[in-house]
């Protein structure tokens, strides 16, 4: 029993800051066995109450390693319909691997990497069957937001034989998944590969449909009999400092869709514009952050992540960082910007910074920066993007007459039955829990499916 | 996709544009807005709302050739379809009794001013109307607005006097001022800078003024901030929140600096597309 984990291969460095082709190439079947064998098939299975959609992972990695990978594909689409999605950008540290046995022996089975190899292998072998659909149920779903809380939702409502249409504001589905994950973490047609599967399934899907704006909750009640909310947390926050108006500061949401949805980094060749940077300054250590410097890098600037804690206490991934790292990504710790300064034009041309100390840890177990006075100091950025969090979209809750929210937005659901405060209307993922992962929204996702089947039954 | 049912050339730089949209035009109302994306590789467009058809389903925008966009759009005709037209965006304007409203529109603005105009004398209003352009050349929607029972009185101005009167919408709006006449509220769409020159006016005299800001969109949802502006001190979007807010609220040489942002690629992409259509947005 090898204690180490099968490597996967990656693009290098200085070939990958080139393009936004993905950076890890994935398993061959043969490494793909060879990691899966690893695997102790343990009685506990930890790993499955470390999975928020509760995969079979001990089933899927066994048909792994018998080579059997078509039986694995359906093992892992019994309760995830997007494996190649999921296997790319959940924190598997933070879950399925971060309770396996084998980390005590070595390093955890590398599930993230196992569950893309499936999906992968699948696809480029044709070995994806149409899925079953049961009768079809007279009991129609509204499901508002196509990101991966509303996927989720829709494709298991959609198994069970009710019949689903989907509502998203943009003109491409995916919601998060396209706009904000840029491609070399998460290439566009994978994507768009998974959502075949809701087709296959009857979704109907329909594109342009802002609810809350263009669409009326209370016509969507009318004809559905029941609704699953997943908007997601796609309003940006900004920090209300001095000079967030100048040219050249973006939001990260702003950096990203122009860069991942509109493609401004094939830009004459695509419509959509971004600004020519040289150096870009980003304000924020979660992913949202690593994905807008490594872009920042890909778009040829330098890149620089300007954090008030230090790198270990980021929410980001841990691959993300050691990516961004590798890739060339300067990290300003231990620094808290205090305003912009732009010139004359309106440009931003500088950050003034205070450096930060840390404190003792918060409730939530991260120190808290305390700013040092006197220690302001100026940094040439041309560039700036704010990726501090974001909160859930306004224009649909404010337009919801009876679904009651949070001060900050977030929807109020009943924890039981995942239904908001107005009857029919569910609710879940970021709209609910502010800007979390993929995987949790689609666990929520999950859970909203089989209260809204309850619901209707 | 959304056929183009009618193209309409209004003069050189500006052209109406119906298309079919049943479920924007099922919604729209006075002073909201489209956004267009001509196809796969098209940039998002907020246009303006000029009006609709309910029978046929239709939507009809005016743009004007401004940028390498708008110049391929002009290369679209009857019967081509546009990927996505996406609406009704933005907040409808305030319609309600206010009395006498003075309602301006600049060059292109005109036509967003139009279906406000109309709705605001619906609502009981004495409506003016004046509606300006550089030159006579680029009039558009006079026999409209003359034919419409949308105005009680309405003034064209040009620049350089080719047509009406010579001189800006700001210098009939002062003389309206001086003449003593009691204007309840302005409503004002067109270039930046004459929002601006109308809001410092009626700020000087006390009169509600409300204008529209076409700021930069991306998405037009409300996701980017893009069009964020600043108004009465706090950050607005443009997309959102308006496009219409309280003129004397709005930090315009804020507004203004930001719109300039992509001025320089938009000029590449103009000379790339006038490299490759040759006597093509001359």
């Amino acid at each position: 029993m090898n204690p180490k984990r099968v490597k996967v291969p990656e693009r290098s460095p200085e070939e990958r800051i080139d393009d936004f082709g993905e950076v890890p190439l994935g398993y061959s079947p043969d490494q793909a066995v060879e990691e899966a064998k690893r695997c102790l098939q343990c009685k506990k299975s930890p790993c499955i109450s470390g999975c928020p959609v509760d995969i079979d992972i001990p089933k899927f990695v066994n048909e792994i390693a018998e080579r059997d990978f078509k039986d694995a594909l359906e093992t892992l689409k019994e309760v995830n319909c997007i494996p190649a999605i999921t296997g790319r950008v959940c924190p598997q540290e933070e879950q399925c691997e971060a309770v396996c046995v084998m980390d005590k022996a070595g390093d955890p089975i590398n599930i993230g990497k196992l569950e893309r190899f499936v999906a992968d292998y699948a696809r480029e072998n044709d070995l994806e069957e149409p899925p079953e659909v049961e009768e079809v149920k007279e009991e129609k779903v509204a499901i508002i937001g196509s990101g991966p809380s509303g996927v989720t939702c829709a494709a298991m409502l959609a198994q069970d034989g009710y019949q689903v249409t989907m509502f998203e504001a943009l003109h491409e589905p995916g919601g998060v998944l396209k706009y904000g994950i840029p491609e070399f973490r998460l290439p566009n047609e994978i994507i768009d590969h998974e959502l075949e599967y809701l087709e296959q399934l009857g979704v109907d899907m329909k594109m342009n449909r802002i609810v809350g704006q263009n669409v009326d909750l209370d016509e969507l009640e009318e004809k559905f009999d029941a609704i699953y909310v997943a908007t997601g947390a796609g309003a940006p926050r900004f920090l209300g400092l001095e000079g967030e108006d100048l040219k050249g500061v973006y939001s990260a949401n702003e950096f990203l869709t122009r860069i991942n949805l509109m493609k401004a980094y094939k830009f004459p060749e695509y419509d959509t514009p971004i600004t020519h940077m040289k150096k870009v300054g980003v304000i924020g250590a979660g992913n949202v952050a690593m994905d807008a410097a490594r872009s920042a890098l890909r778009m040829g600037a330098e890149s620089h992540i300007v954090y008030r804690r230090t790198t270990e206490w980021s929410p980001a991934r841990n691959e993300e960082i050691e990516h961004a790292k590798e890739e060339g990504v300067t990290f300003d710790t231990l620094c808290n910007p205090k305003r912009f300064i732009g010139d004359e034009e309106g440009w931003v041309k500088e950050m003034e910074i205070y450096e930060c100390e840390l404190e003792e840890p918060e409730e939530d177990g991260r120190p808290s920066p305390k700013v040092l006075e006197d220690t302001e100091h100026k940094k040439e950025f041309d560039t700036v993007v704010i990726a501090v969090g974001q909160t859930p979209n306004k224009v649909f809750y404010e337009n919801a007459e009876g679904v009651d929210v949070k001060h900050w937005g977030g929807i109020i659901i009943d924890e039981e039955t995942r239904m908001s405060t107005r009857e029919g209307v569910f609710a879940g993922g970021d709209a609910v829990s502010g800007a979390a992962t993929v995987i949790l929204a689609m666990g929520d996702g999950r859970k909203a499916a089989l209260n809204i089947m309850e619901y209707l039954a | 996709m959304h056929e183009i049912v009618e193209k309409e050339k209004l003069n050189e730089e500006m052209t109406s544009l119906e298309v079919e949209a049943p479920l924007v035009a099922e919604k729209i109302k006075p002073g909201q807005f489209i956004v267009i994306r001509m196809h796969e590789k098209g940039e998002r467009i907020p246009l303006t709302f000029y009006k609709k058809d309910m029978k046929k389903g239709t939507v009809t925008m005016i743009y004007q050739k401004i940028g390498k966009s708008t110049c391929q759009l002009d290369t679209y005709e009857e019967g081509d379809q546009l990927q996505d037209v996406v609406g009704p965006m933005g907040k409808p304007a305030e319609i309600k009794k206010y009395g006498t409203v003075v309602c301006i529109g600049g060059g292109v603005g005109t036509p967003e001013v139009f279906p406000v105009a109309k709705a605001l004398e619906e609502a009981g209003n004495e409506v003016i109307i004046i509606s300006g352009f550089r030159n006579k050349d680029l009039v558009i929607c006079d026999s409209e607005i003359e034919e419409s029972t949308c105005a009680d009185s309405f003034y064209l101005c040009t620049d350089d006097g080719s047509c009406g009167r010579e001189g800006f919408t700001s210098d009939l709006l002062e003389e309206l001022i001086e003449e003593g006449k009691n204007i309840d509220l302005v409503h004002a769409v067109g270039p930046p800078i004459m929002m601006k020159v109308i809001a410092d006016i009626t700020e000087r005299h006390d009169i509600p003024t409300k204008v529209s800001l076409n700021s930069i969109m991306l998405d037009a949802t409300g996701m980017c901030g893009s069009c964020r502006v600043e108004v009465g001190g706090e950050m607005k979007l443009a997309c959102v929140d308006g496009p219409e807010f309280d003129a004397h609220e709005v930090n315009f040489e804020e507004f203004m600096q930001r719109i300039t942002m992509f001025e320089k690629q938009e000029e590449k992409a103009m000379k790339r597309w006038k490299e490759e259509h040759e006597g093509c947005c001359e």
